[in-house]
């Protein structure tokens, strides 16, 4: 049996489900959460419906944006009361910039974007895509590893079961050390979808969309299927939507359970981004298009005509 | 104030991979500067121009035989001077990390310590925060934008959700680079012959307090990953395919 941290994050006062998936994994050891943020015990209370055995929460109005020198401060506590075989989070941007840190300071190892973990005992082995997914290989953390950091890509693990749990949740006393790095502001984004890297379903467009008005055909079909727009490099290099819809080896790795590639070629770097998405479907002019290669289901066709199609039939079929 | 880039030397991403014993196989690898740090370089050059007494050290950990090659291209760009220093492949990011750190204090001293966000191979996402751990200085990771004063800068990052953070840090500090934040130059001919007379230092592993036999992670069971199934094409009139398409989606592949 290990002792694993759990990294639990939350979203609009709920734990995000990307946190929640970590918890498939953990049965049977023991497991503690650590939570970080303002307002955030309410949320600690929701653990009290999984396989957790105890929350350190962290609840400060100074924590309520991301800050690393403070949530380490946070962590470095809950590892000295808890110490952690294993660091479970998911690969979130706050969890991406902490963790390593975690990891050199308690003298461990790291694994980031991992698809598949196996515990036994203390052992913890997580497979990863390497080569920008051309292979896979297992990071297997040796005994020189006092701790073992591992940040798992969203939408890898089942949801856990849930079931009542005798979670003690703690509130830890936050103390803000002295630090050199400061978050003077956090600039939101309107849209109150789910991040490209956690999105179940997403929609994506690239240079076949002729120019930035058509991605309202994208927007709208999303808006129908509740998906995510994504979109290629090409696109956002010729400024037709900002950096942060791109997906691909320069963008965001994603892994939904639909992908939908409207106007996309197909580039090994756009493949990199969306390859293990569960089901590819590809829409393009072009026959020969690589996309179809790795396409689960491939539609040759012009989008413009294809997707007011698409979002009519998927209208007719969600109304009822 | 004196910068360290970091740099890593990977594989081509258009390059085909081949498994080899345990682990791929190298030969016929065609091997490129991680396009991450290829932002890193172009930064402290930025710097460098407005303040022409800096100096800017690029460093790397790797086979020192074709990671100096990396070297050469930053220096190309227009670095003063580089190091490697020479490390198997199969050295992990925890040691790779620690030597980094060791080896920026023999360097010199460095107010800006410069990275990548992520190397393409591997995609861990980790050294820089890692040498900044060991430094005991502040890491900020994935900057797109960055504004410097003397005592600092305030750098902006991309986090979930298209949200970006303004975050302000104090010098000496890590900042790892993220596609956005400048544009590369690529190095001139001139460039290219004054590399050539460019010192690159070479420092073993032994230097840097390093011990291989102390690494965390290794790579295991290497194996390229499975074909997907055949694509399944949708004929007929646009009204047809898309009817056929969301009921394939709802009753073959039950994502909808
Ligand atoms: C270092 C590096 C990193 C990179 N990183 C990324 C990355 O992160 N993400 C990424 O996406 N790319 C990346 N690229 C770029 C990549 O190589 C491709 O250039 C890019 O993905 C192409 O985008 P595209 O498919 O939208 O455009 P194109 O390749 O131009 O393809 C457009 C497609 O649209 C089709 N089409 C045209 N009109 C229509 C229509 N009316 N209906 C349907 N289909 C139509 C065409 O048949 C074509 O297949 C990277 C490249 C390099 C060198």
């Amino acid at each position: 049996m290990a002792k694993i941290l759990v990294f639990i994050e939350s979203a609009n006062n709920k734990i995000k489900k990307s946190s929640l998936e970590l918890l498939s994994a953990t049965t049977g050891n023991e497991v503690a959460a650590i939570l970080i943020g303002d307002n955030v015990s309410t949320v600690a209370q929701g653990l009290k419906n999984y396989p957790v055995q105890k929350a350190f929460v962290f609840n400060n109005a100074a924590l309520k944006d991301y800050n690393s020198s403070y949530y380490f401060s946070c962590f470095e506590q809950a590892i000295k009361k808890f110490s952690p075989d294993l660091v479970l989070a998911s690969g979130s941007m706050a969890a991406k910039d902490l963790l390593p840190r975690v990891a050199a300071k308690f003298d461990g190892g790291i694994a980031g974007d991992c698809v598949g973990l196996k515990i036994s005992g203390t052992k913890v082995e997580a497979r990863r895509p390497l080569y920008s997914g051309k292979v896979l290989a297992t990071a297997e953390f040796t005994d020189a590893s006092k701790i073992k950091v591992v940040l798992m890509r969203p939408n890898q693990l089942p949801q856990p079961a849930e079931g009542a749990s005798n979670c003690e949740i703690t509130e830890e006393t936050f103390t803000a050390p002295a630090t050199k790095v400061r978050v003077k502001e956090v600039v939101k984004s309107s849209s109150a979808k789910p991040d490209l890297t956690e999105a179940g379903v997403i929609v994506s467009g690239g240079r076949g969309m002729k120019g930035p008005e058509h991605f309202k055909l994208l927007e709208d079909l999303a808006e129908t299927i509740g998906a995510t727009v994504g979109a290629s490099r090409a696109v956002v290099d010729a400024g037709w939507v900002p950096h942060a819809m791109q997906v691909g080896q320069t963008g965001k790795t994603v892994a939904p359970n639909l992908y939908i590639a409207a106007g996309i070629s197909g580039a090994i770097q756009h493949m990199a981004g969306m390859g293990s998405s569960k089901v590819i479907v590809a829409i393009n002019k072009d026959p020969e298009a690589p996309i179809f290669k790795k396409a689960t289901y491939g539609i040759v066709g012009d989008a413009f005509e294809i997707l007011p199609k698409l979002k009519e039939e998927f209208s007719k079929l969600l109304s009822h | 104030m004196n910068i360290l880039v970091c740099i890593k030397q990977v594989p081509d991403t258009e390059t085909k991979i081949k498994l080899g014993g345990t682990g791929i196989d190298t030969a016929g690898i065609k091997w490129i500067m991680n396009p991450y740090d290829e932002f890193a370089v172009e930064e402290a050059l930025k710097l460098k121009a407005a303040k022409p007494e800096t100096q800017v050290h690029v460093l790397t950990v790797g086979p020192k035989a074709r990671a100096v090659e990396a070297l050469r291209t930053a220096l190309a760009m227009g670095a003063d001077e580089g190091a490697v220093i020479d490390a198997p492949e199969t050295l992990d990011n925890y040691n790779i990390a620690k030597a980094i750190a060791a080896a920026s204090k023999t360097l010199g001293e460095f107010g800006i310590l410069l990275s990548g966000k992520s190397a393409i191979d591997d995609n861990n996402f980790s050294v820089g925060q890692m040498v900044a751990a060991f430094l005991d200085i502040p890491h900020v990771t994935s900057v797109s934008k960055a504004d410097y004063t003397e005592k600092g800068a305030l750098l902006e990052r991309e986090i979930e959700g298209g949200a970006k953070e303004i975050i302000e840090v104090e010098f000496p500090a890590m900042i790892t680079a993220n596609k956005g934040l400048n544009t590369p130059r690529y190095a001139s001919l001139p460039g290219i012959m004054k590399a050539k007379k460019k010192v690159i230092k070479e420092l073993a592993l032994t230097d840097c307090g390093v011990d291989v036999a102390n690494i965390k992670v290794k790579y295991t069971n290497f194996e390229l990953p499975s074909d997907r199934p055949p694509v399944q094409m949708i004929s007929g009139e646009p009204q047809e395919q898309a009817q056929k398409l969301v009921q394939l989606l709802r009753q073959e592949a039950k994502v909808i």
